[in-house]
């Protein structure tokens, strides 16, 4: 690459100094000029000739870390914010490391945080469940009384209504981390929501579930009420205590926050105080001001619940530039859907002209992260890559500019189009917008 | 059905006074709204002391804060303002909203009376009221919000799945590809050193 060019471009390989990035990029540069000759050449490499340090002395104790973080070398792989996003950081987001992750499960160290009053510190101790309302008998649960429950585990991805929502007007953002991040995918066990509605009774209901509501709120000052129908509370919701195996960390809701498969983000409250039947929704600021989504021509869609079918490449990616030269390439990403499993995903190395069907790492799991990988021989022309994703219910990804055709550019949510990164020949790659 | 099913007998029954500290939202029928009032002259003090930091002297925002007034007639355009006057629905939202979660960092510490004084105010703000308005539980609902009309329930299942779920194109989908938008043209992504 040019020196010009390569001060256009912005930070890639966060987990190198800007010099030694530079300096593995000019090493993969000589390798691709003469791959097989320069290896006969080689000197041994020392560290297989000379005996090394791990080799020879001792490792830590296992008494030197009671609950570990990752090794220092993988320090990129972090939350991240973007400061000009909102306003101050209490009410705010942050983005997920999906470019540097691979499988399914996201670790709940670095999945991504969303909070409208900060996240808050609240003890086993001081925690309340209210469930009142339409029902027989309210009731007053304690986190001990959760624990004497039926559980479950499933895994479901949980992704904010905003994801990619800076994107709608076009490319902004230079990374998956921060286009597509604000998405995790967690086990999470738990107490249906149905247990607990049947332990306060709603037999008074008799054939009106259809008609009724649940409100949930959380409590943070924030409280995040939202209106769900009581036909999904009764269908999949679970009322959740431990996510991948451990109690709920704290800023996603410790110690129990609800979980509303395929739904988006916002209705998943955290710190859950209080469900409450009732026979309207209330219309709170959570579904009226904010998670509503503006049409064209003014109006705007309300209750855009499920998250429709999306995946994105995480690598190559603009964080995860291409540093080996030719040949073998692993392209990998992920694909998820509100509306049931994810049945295939689609890869074009050429902006959509021609599409070639990805490996899914493992059956598609309902409303649950899905791993796809297509490897090819990359011969180091300049690609546009996409990915498709299809799920259970025949449903496409579609384009960004097929759903603006429909909805504009100022829906702010829901936004799940094509995405393309634009990998160059040096390797590394840009969020852009191609033709349709 | 969930109709007679198993149950534990665990928890306890929830007491009236527990229910009603925790039970205050506000329905749009003004279901839950409490007895009070307050003025848009009370409001604009109250307002002046607890709120205009963030959200301005006229509710018109500040900086990257909330605009809670103006925006009227821009929902259609290429960055619409949605505020109290010109997006909320209903009045119910704000008042709920205000009562529980406002102001930012101190909340739930506004009296009813106060409340609705402040809901006055940011009515007075975005012109639709008189400014010797005084909004009560009595004449909550005379107030007629502008985008009351404003929402359709999700449409997607008429007007996306159909569309969306034909076979997908797999070669030769199209003649010429070629860029149309970069991110970096904005150059907004923040530095990823690691020290962000």
């Amino acid at each position: 690459m040019d020196e010009k060019e390569r001060h256009a471009t912005p930070a890639t390989g966060t987990g190198y100094s800007r010099r030694g990035f530079l300096r593995a990029g000019a090493a993969a540069g000589a390798m691709a000029a003469g791959a097989g000759a320069a290896r006969a050449d080689q000197q041994p490499d020392p560290l297989i000739t000379e005996v090394q340090s791990w080799a020879q002395g001792w490792g830590d104790g296992v008494d030197a870390t009671p609950y570990g973080l990752p090794i220092e070398f993988e320090s990129d792989v972090i939350r991240r914010n973007v400061g000009w996003l909102t306003a101050d950081v209490i009410s705010s987001i942050n983005f997920t490391p999906i470019h540097a992750l691979d499988g399914t499960i996201t670790p709940t160290g670095c999945a991504f945080e969303r909070h409208h009053s900060g996240a808050i510190e609240l003890k086993k101790e001081d925690y309340r469940l209210m469930i009142n309302g339409l029902v027989d008998k309210p009731l007053v649960f304690t986190y001990e009384d959760l624990e004497r429950f039926p559980r479950e585990n499933r895994t479901y991805f949980l992704e904010c209504a905003a994801n990619s929502g800076m994107e709608w007007a076009g490319a902004q953002l230079n990374g998956a981390q921060f286009t597509q991040g604000m998405i995790h995918n967690m086990q999470y066990s738990g107490i249906p929501l149905r247990t607990l509605l049947e332990e306060a009774g709603i037999t008074n209901l008799g054939d009106q579930i259809k008609d009724k509501w649940v409100y949930v709120e959380g409590a943070d000052a924030s409280s995040n009420g939202r209106s769900i129908p009581l036909e999904k509370a009764l269908d999949d919701c679970l009322v959740a205590i431990k996510a991948n195996g451990e109690a709920l960390r704290k800023e996603h809701g410790y110690p129990v926050r609800l979980v509303v498969p395929g739904w988006e983000g916002n209705m998943w409250v955290k710190w859950l105080r209080r469900i409450e039947v009732t026979d309207e929704a209330v219309q709170s600021r959570e579904e009226t001001s904010k998670y509503t989504d503006t049409l064209a021509d003014g109006t705007s869609r309300k209750w855009t619940w499920v998250m429709d079918a999306k995946s994105v490449v995480t690598s190559p990616s603009p964080q995860m530039p291409i540093k080996h030269g030719k040949g073998p390439l692993v392209i990998t990403g992920m694909a998820w859907s509100g509306r049931g499993a994810i049945t295939k995903v689609d890869v074009s190395i050429d902006g959509g002209a021609n599409w070639q069907e990805a490996r899914l790492a493992e059956p598609g799991v309902d409303k649950a992260m899905s791993r796809f990988y297509l490897d090819i021989d990359w011969d180091g022309s300049e690609m546009f890559l996409q990915s498709r994703a299809t799920d259970a219910t025949g449903y496409v990804q579609p384009t960004k500019d097929a759903l603006r055709a429909i909805r504009g550019e100022n829906s702010v949510y829901h936004n799940n189009g094509i995405q393309t990164w634009w990998v160059k020949e040096n390797g590394e790659s840009e969020n852009v917008e191609v033709s349709s | 059905t969930p109709a007679m099913a198993e149950t534990y007998n665990l928890g306890r029954a929830a007491l009236p006074a527990e229910m009603k500290a925790w039970t205050v939202e506000v329905f749009p029928d003004g279901k839950n709204l409490p007895e009070g009032s307050g003025s848009v002259e009370d409001g604009e003090n109250l307002f002046a002391d607890k709120c205009a930091a963030c959200h301005g002297d006229f509710a018109e925002g500040v900086d990257n804060w909330p605009k809670l007034a103006g925006g009227a007639d821009t929902l259609a355009r290429k960055d619409p303002v949605k505020t109290v006057g010109s997006y909320f629905p209903y009045l119910s939202t704000v008042w709920d909203y205000a009562h529980r979660s406002m102001p930012f960092g101190d909340a739930q510490t506004m009296t009813v009376d106060e409340t609705y004084a402040i809901v006055a105010y940011i009515l007075y703000s975005n012109d639709l009221v008189d400014d010797d308005f005084v909004l009560s539980k009595e004449n909550f609902l005379d107030v007629k919000m502008p985008n009351a009309d404003g929402f359709i329930v999700d449409d997607r299942p008429e007007t996306e799945y159909p569309l969306f779920s034909k076979a997908a194109c797999m070669s030769d989908c199209k003649k010429d590809v070629h860029i149309t938008m970069k991110a970096t043209v904005l150059n907004v992504t923040p530095d990823q050193g690691g020290d962000d």
